[in-house]
């Protein structure tokens, strides 16, 4: 049997539908929100967790030209290792009949017996090549699938320098390459990059690599202090051609997830807070105007004996059923959009997702702190309730008192029309209230542009980077130095229009005691197709000595242009140099320094070498060209432009389509409830006035300016807030990203993302505006003139 | 029932003609109005006496704009309104009516010069607000918000308001409804001076019998229908009424 109150209830929120609907829709999103984010953060960190502990994921690695198997002992006596894992990684070509450059593959040895005992690899299909079986391999299951390779299907592969018919074994991945990209790569890319395991013993015969190894991963001991490990493994690697030993931070793979996580991890506090916040803002204002509007049957109750406790659940209940029904709307959005979340992130993120049904705690948190935030929401509406005596309530509430408001004493507004002067005055009553509807727009737009911002800054880096910088169609990177007349030998090639070489070299640039392991490039003075720029876009000259660093190399270093830094060469005597920074570029991949290719050869002490060359091409002839390149076997690699900016394009605007839709639609919402109910409660605190506006012969049109003329000073107000706080946010994202020394995105929001917003943002406010408007059409003029508020 | 005597010298500046008005409450039909007919002449002080639920409100809605009859005609000098749109409506009212209510309804955010002024700017002809108050003797109160005015001092803003504009017809729903009787008396006298003075033709409602000793005109209603129409040939100054 349904209490009397309990009717009430059901009634008065049956004639607050519309505003009822609107703030449900609000928790709705932040309950949503709160899952799907708070779902994905524990998805890729549950899994991260459980696939690095399973497959033991190392936590040093280093390259090495090549050391005999005996270091291996040497490494396990460093102090604070627990287990070194040494292997042979060799990059190869993969030939494949259709595509126009060959693929890459990255070639790693397996243990003559048993499993790798770190970086293992989950078998996905097939099975493991049997050890001596020179042609098995298994391959990355991702660039498998692209592909349509099953245990079975050959594979054609160039190890050094001989083609070789490979079978594919098994279909795999590891979690070394859980986001993969090919070395010197800006994005994954699963058709163009296969890393691949094989018996080692077959892949020390075929690089003559018997009886050593170039590539480690170290297990530390636990409370192992990490940076002294680094120092001692590089000290036995050096003799070696040791390339630098890193942690997980800089294993890409990881960083590029750990970012991911940590920006979900940045989010899931702040997003949901914020609807949630605007939710019991709205509840606030909703239900003061609903208390005021039932003094009258508030008292009655009291004075026939209703207790101040019922008459407070009364109105808890009532706002129970408001979250609860968003919070139902939410569970079901959240968890549809959690699972198309970690779709999205199953596209990019490589690993054994476990991913159950919703998780029920998750859930049971967002509706608690939904319900929490409301009630606090409505606490001070329910304290009058409750505190009001019976007999006071039964009178009307005492009039509202007005001011005159600050902005009508200011030169040249003294003369403000009377109903300006209503409106104002309004506002000026209520300043909290503007200031937090404004609020609540401002966070709307705020989220359109953090939603958009990231296609703005994409194009101008793109452009800058492939477009400026990389004018190249192709790029070709040698296995060693090859002799600088190889130029010339290219520039016969059919269809290549140009050519420029450079002289790569890894290196660890020093300063003081800080320091970083990246390459240093030599370029020739007159080099037409890899040009520079400065921060200013201003073209970079390369002076004659000197070197010119990324802006984010200078910080990691904190040298200035005139600063002295080491260069430790990797490679030939390996010595130590001075160099004079003598400028800082802006790039959007990578830490490198670029000098002059003849300065370059000086310090290496070396005859004049290129070991990458970059050609334009004639289009025709780009796929005869291709044929020749792949049969050079000092071929490394072979990049064609293009074809990467066509994919990290792809990659990018599918994102973002997602995300721009998914945060405009929470805007929306946000939006509509925020002017929607503020524009209901103005009409109901302002009928009369209107009423009574309409009998003295105001139109339609003129009152309709008085009511959402508040509306649209909040809407005003927040639009500016907004677009600062979305530049805060972008600010702030940009800073979280996942690992500057690869990629940065400037940091830049488009006139067309802040007038998309604006537009949303007004849009909903003109609809939620419309909606009310059609409210005033049928005010009833006489019945509001003949009683008393 | 008695029909209003003819008058050859007065002219009438709106008249209901033959008004009914029927109001559907649920399945009920109320019938509020009973093919009334009343004529208000030109610079007179009409008073409409009767009890509660007599129909005079709904009448004086109806010769105000607003509300229109469900049959019958609403003449404005000649023209007959009640067939006009919403919008014609509201424009008759904004150029030729002044309304003062029971319980004053002045906009609570503006100053009494204010709520003045928001119909003297979209009049033709208006009042200074100031010359407005000063009819009803509150100059020195007019930067005062409604909340810092007492009842009678809200209405007497509300009666400067209706007639700043200078209309040709004033029309008061109990405009001494809400007040004590020395307020009610303060209230009326200056919507007799505004009759005398201006020459506004002036419709008062009220159920104080005793009101209407100081109209030129009385006509009563009973039942939605015209129960007498009285002229008064000694009107008596609203000083003098007691109740």
């Amino acid at each position: 049997m349904v209490s009397v109150l309990d009717r009430k209830l059901l009634r008065d929120l049956m004639r607050l539908k519309g505003q009822a609907l609107t703030i449900a829709l609000v928790v709705a999103v932040g309950v949503a929100n709160y899952i799907t984010l708070r779902s994905a953060w524990r998805a890729l960190g549950d899994s991260k967790a459980a696939y690095y502990e399973q497959y033991r994921f190392g936590d040093v690695f280093a390259r090495v030209k090549r050391a005999p198997d005996s270091v291996t002992d040497r490494l396990g006596e460093v102090r604070g290792v627990a287990s070194v894992y040494p292997r042979i990684v060799e990059e190869v070509l993969l030939p494949i009949d259709g595509m126009l450059t060959p693929a890459h593959g990255q070639i790693i040895s397996l243990p003559s017996h048993g499993r790798p005992a770190m970086n293992d690899v989950y078998v996905k299909s097939g099975r493991f090549p049997e050890p001596g079986r020179g042609d098995e391999v298994l391959i990355y299951e991702p660039f498998a699938n692209e592909h349509g390779l099953r245990p079975g299907s050959t594979i054609p592969a160039i190890l050094n320098g001989k083609l070789h018919e490979l079978i594919v074994v098994g279909l795999a991945l590891s979690p070394e390459y859980v986001f993969a990209i090919e070395p010197g790569g800006i994005t994954s890319d699963d058709e163009r990059f296969a890393p691949m395991w094989m018996s080692g013993t077959s892949v020390a015969a075929a690089f003559q690599m018997e009886g050593a190894f170039n590539d480690v991963v170290v297990r530390l001991e636990p409370g192992a202090d990490e940076k002294a490990v680094l120092i001692g493994v590089d000290r036995i690697l050096e003799p070696y051609g040791g390339l630098g030993a890193y942690g997980r931070d800089l294993q890409i793979s990881n960083s590029i997830l750990e970012g991911e996580i940590a920006q979900i991890e940045a989010e899931v506090v702040f997003l949901p807070g914020a609807f949630l916040a605007v939710a019991a803002f709205l509840l606030n204002v909703v239900f003061s105007r609903m208390v005021t509007m039932q003094r009258g049957q508030i008292a009655v109750i009291k004075a026939v004996g209703y207790k101040n406790s019922t008459i407070a659940l009364h109105y808890l209940k009532m706002v129970c059923v408001i979250v609860l029904f968003g919070s139902a709307i939410g569970v079901a959005f959240g968890a549809w959009l959690a699972d198309a979340m970690l779709d999205l992130y199953a596209g990019f993120f490589r690993l054994p997702m476990t991913r159950g049904r919703i998780d029920l705690p998750v859930a049971i948190n967002a509706v608690i702190a939904s319900l929490l935030a409301a009630v606090a929401g409505i606490a001070f509406a329910v304290r009058s309730a409750v505190t009001l005596p019976p007999a006071e309530a039964m009178r009307p509430p005492s009039p509202a008192r007005y001011r005159a408001s600050p902005i009508e004493q200011m030169p040249g507004l003294r003369r403000l029309h009377q109903t300006t002067m209503m409106v104002f005055r309004e506002v000026w009553r209520r300043p909290l209230r503007t200031v937090l509807s404004s609020a609540g727009i401002a966070f709307a737009l705020a989220i359109i542009i953090l939603g958009r911002f990231g296609k703005d800054a994409h194009g101008p880096i793109l452009d800058l980077q492939f477009g400026r910088q990389q004018r190249e169609d192709i790029s070709v990177i040698f296995k060693n130095e090859v002799a600088n007349r190889g130029l010339g030998y290219l520039a016969h090639l059919p269809g290549v229009d140009q050519v420029d070489g450079y002289r790569m070299t890894p290196v660890r640039f020093r300063l003081g005691p800080r320091w970083r392991d990246s390459v240093l490039i030599g370029l020739p003075p007159d080099s037409h197709l890899r040009r520079l720029f400065t921060r200013q876009f201003q073209p970079a000259r390369i002076p004659h000595s000197g070197v010119l660093i990324t802006d984010v190399l200078a910080d990691i270093l904190d040298a200035k242009p005139g600063d002295l830094i080491d260069v430790e060469l990797k490679e030939g005597d390996r010595g130590t140099r001075q160099v004079r920074v003598s400028g800082t570029i802006d790039e959007a991949f990578g830490i490198q320094g670029y000098m002059q290719k003849s300065s370059l050869h000086g310090l290496l002490r070396e005859k004049p070498t290129i070991n990458t060359a970059l050609l334009r091409v004639n289009p025709e002839r780009e796929a005869e060209l291709h044929r020749y390149l792949t049969d050079i076997p000092t071929v490394q690699s072979i990049h064609r432009k293009r074809t990467v900016l066509e994919r990290f394009e792809d990659q990018t605007r599918k994102t973002m389509q997602v995300i721009t839709l998914i945060l405009t639609l929470f805007a929306t919402a946000i939006a509509v409830a925020v002017v929607y109910n503020n524009a209901r409660v103005s009409l109901s605190v302002r009928s009369r006035d209107l009423a009574t506006l309409r009998v003295l012969g105001f139109t339609r049109t003129e009152i309709s300016a008085i009511l959402l003329g508040e509306q649209a000073i909040q809407v005003c107000l927040g639009i500016p807030v907004g677009m600062v706080l979305g530049t805060w946010g972008a600010k702030a994202l940009i800073e979280l990203q996942a690992d500057p020394e690869q990629f940065r995105l400037p940091m830049l929001i488009s006139s067309q993302t802040y007038a998309f917003s604006v537009v949303v943002i007004l849009a909903a406010a003109v609809l939620s505006a419309l909606l009310v408007r059609r409210r005033l059409d049928t005010l009833d003029l006489i019945g509001v003139l003949k009683t008393r508020e | 029932m008695p029909e209003p005597s003819p008058s050859s010298e007065r002219t009438s500046i709106l008249t209901a003609e033959d008004v009914s008005k029927v109001y559907q409450m649920g399945d009920v039909q109320v019938h509020a109005l009973r093919g009334v007919n009343v004529p208000l002449y030109e610079g007179e002080l009409m008073v409409l006496l009767g009890p509660s639920g007599s129909g005079k409100s709904t009448l004086l809605n109806i010769l105000g704009a607003l509300d229109v009859p469900t049959s019958g005609r609403v003449l404005y000098r000649g023209d007959d309104i009640a067939g006009h749109g919403e919008r014609e409506l509201t424009n008759f009212r904004r150029d030729h009516v002044g309304f003062v209510f029971q319980f004053y309804n002045l906009v609570p955010s503006l100053t009494a010069r204010e709520n003045i002024a928001l119909v003297t700017e979209i009049s033709k002809t208006p009042l200074d607000p100031r010359e407005a108050l000063e009819l009803v003797g509150l100059t020195e109160r007019m930067d005062h918000f409604p909340a810092q005015l007492s009842g009678g001092e809200q209405q007497r803003v509300a009666i400067a308001r209706a007639v700043a504009k200078q209309p040709e017809i004033l029309l008061c729903d109990e405009p001494t409804g809400a007040l004590d009787f020395k307020t009610g008396i303060r209230v009326l006298e200056v919507i007799d001076e505004v009759n005398r003075s201006l020459g506004t033709t002036t419709a008062v409602i009220t159920h104080h019998a005793p009101i209407a000793s100081m109209a030129d005109r009385v006509v009563s209603l009973a039942d939605g229908m015209v129960a007498s129409e009285q002229r008064n040939d000694e009107k008596v100054s609203p000083a003098e009424l007691t109740w």
